[in-house]
């Protein structure tokens, strides 16, 4: 087992956000966390990740209490002046490889190369990161989030604001990453991609959750009810 | 021309200019953080505190500098938690803060020593009221500095480029967030009587604001600020022994006007390329 997660509740506002959420991880799974707006999805992922600690209950790695986690924010607050160019951004992935040293060693660039050449990105190396497409801004944060980790990489809405196009290489790239043996965890609006790619769902709502094999969620009223919805939409604008 | 020569014969004129090289180029490093994580009015919020607290050791008669570098320091940490614990009254609570201490400061001074001239070195700077111990004190926080900030400088710069992110990878963010306003707290106490309380927040705004205009990666313009700081400070402080103007606001001045030059030469950069690539 890789991460358990055991009867954790959060509060924002005084308002609980997040209830009782259960769910374990091994090792190469592939989570995606769906449900609507507010059902606690990124305060969720903010707790697992270590950024935020007022809640109730139990988050650990059993396997190795160090874990180190590659994290792609939904937006990050990169103001449009900030300078940087696109390998500092990569290499800044590695900042705790080694806590102890100071500087980015060979090994460390090397790696940035390497994750921006899987990334398709290698081009832009000397690019400044706010002269970069939305995508390509996204791609850029994937490899810094590579460069963070080897076990496990938690990305919050990675297609948010991407073109189709763009979209479908990326489920595609974080698809190839999962089989390489990377364990994900994805909040994802899209049901649809989430339940052809993910081999387990947690599903969150405002009063219940569902967490499980994606075999067993499709066959729940939660993945029902939300096609069925779906398709009274296409007919209803068709 | 040949006065401007005789003014170098002076010990105070090295000791100014020594304690100026060592004040600019540290401010104009450890204000690229600031300005990119949105600091700057703790910058502004310190210089005020540190002229309250200087202004009240001058009237109880306790030796300034060593007096306010502990005070200051633990001002900086408190500023720090005010702007991250709110994100709305901070700004506020900040303003408030610093304006209270300018308060203090000038009714300080005005019941010891009366509001004369050795308040207004304080709050415009001079360069003629540097001691020896002022100078050995600069050298000594500015060398710390610099080291630190070597050190330091790979976690800086991904906390500042995004925050959560680094906290995730397992920085611990608000240990370096509070060295560098540490760091920046020390600065402005030892710049301040050279450069005035009133405007040495400029000292670490300008640089950093004029090298982001024209680079592009955060090495150069950590660089470039650095120089930038360094030169600007020359440049004001050689004008103002020509024109016999005061020092701070002379380097001030100088800074304005390369941020408005270097802001010019971007504006002239982009249309140019952008006229270049309609015209292909």
């Amino acid at each position: 087992m890789l991460l358990e997660v055991k009867d954790v509740s959060a509060c924002y506002d005084g308002k609980e956000v997040v209830s009782g959420v259960n769910f374990t991880l091994d090792a190469g799974d592939y989570l995606c966390i769906v449900g609507e707006n507010g059902s606690g999805k990124s305060t969720l992922l903010k707790i697992i990740l270590g950024l935020m600690r007022h809640y109730t209950g139990h988050v650990h790695f059993p396997m190795n209490r160090k874990l180190r986690v590659g994290y792609l924010p939904q937006q990050t607050q990169v103001s449009k002046d900030f300078p940087a160019s696109v390998f500092e951004t990569v290499l800044s992935g590695c900042v705790n490889r080694r806590p102890k040293l100071l500087f980015y060693n060979k090994s460390d660039k090397a790696l940035a190369d390497e994750n921006l050449k899987k990334l398709g990105i290698f081009d832009l190396k000397r690019k400044a990161y706010n002269e970069l497409s939305f995508g390509q801004q996204r791609r850029v944060l994937i490899a810094r989030a590579l460069c963070a980790t080897d076990e496990l990489l938690v990305l919050d809405e990675p297609v948010n604001g991407l073109d189709p196009m763009t979209t479908r290489e990326l489920y595609k790239l974080i698809s190839e990453l999962n089989t390489s043996g990377m364990t994900i965890i994805m909040i994802s609006h899209d049901i649809e991609n989430s339940v052809s790619y993910a081999n387990k769902i947690l599903h969150m709502s405002t009063f219940s959750a569902f967490f499980g094999l994606t075999e067993k969620y499709i066959e729940t009223e939660y993945y029902l009810s939300n096609t069925r919805s779906m398709r009274s939409d296409i007919i209803n604008n068709g | 021309m040949a006065e401007f020569f005789k003014l170098f014969s002076y010990l105070f004129i090295w000791r100014a200019l020594i304690v100026g090289f060592f004040t600019s180029l540290c401010a104009g490093l450890l204000g690229v953080n600031l300005v990119l994580k949105r600091y700057s009015m703790i910058g502004d919020g310190l210089s005020h505190v540190g002229f309250g607290i200087l202004s009240i050791a001058v009237a109880i008669g306790i030796p300034p500098l060593q007096t306010a570098i502990p005070i200051i320091l633990l001002v900086a940490f408190l500023l720090l938690r005010i702007r991250e614990n709110s994100k709305t009254k901070g700004d506020a609570a900040i303003a408030l803060i610093s304006v209270s201490a300018l308060a203090i400061g000038i009714v300080s001074f005005s019941l010891t020593s009366g509001l004369n001239s050795n308040m207004s070195a304080y709050m415009f700077g001079s360069i003629y009221t540097l001691t020896n111990s002022d100078l050995v004190i600069t050298v000594i926080v500015a060398c710390v500095i610099i080291i630190l900030y070597i050190l330091f400088y790979v976690k800086n710069f991904a906390i500042a480029f995004d925050q959560s992110f680094a906290q995730a990878a397992g920085t611990k963010v608000n240990v370096f967030n509070l060295a560098t306003a540490l760091m920046t707290a020390l600065i402005i106490v030892v710049g301040m009587r050279m450069m005035g309380a009133m405007l040495i927040s400029g000292l670490i705004i300008f640089p950093p604001l004029s090298a982001i205009r024209i680079f592009k990666s955060y090495k150069s313009v950590v660089i470039a600020s650095g120089i930038i700081s360094v030169i600007c400070f020359f440049i004001g402080t050689f004008a103002s022994f020509i024109l016999s103007t005061p020092t701070g606001a002379s380097v001030i001045i100088t800074n304005l006007i390369a941020f408005s030059t270097l802001s010019l030469v971007s504006l002239l950069k982009t249309s140019l390329l952008r006229k270049a690539r309609r015209g292909v």
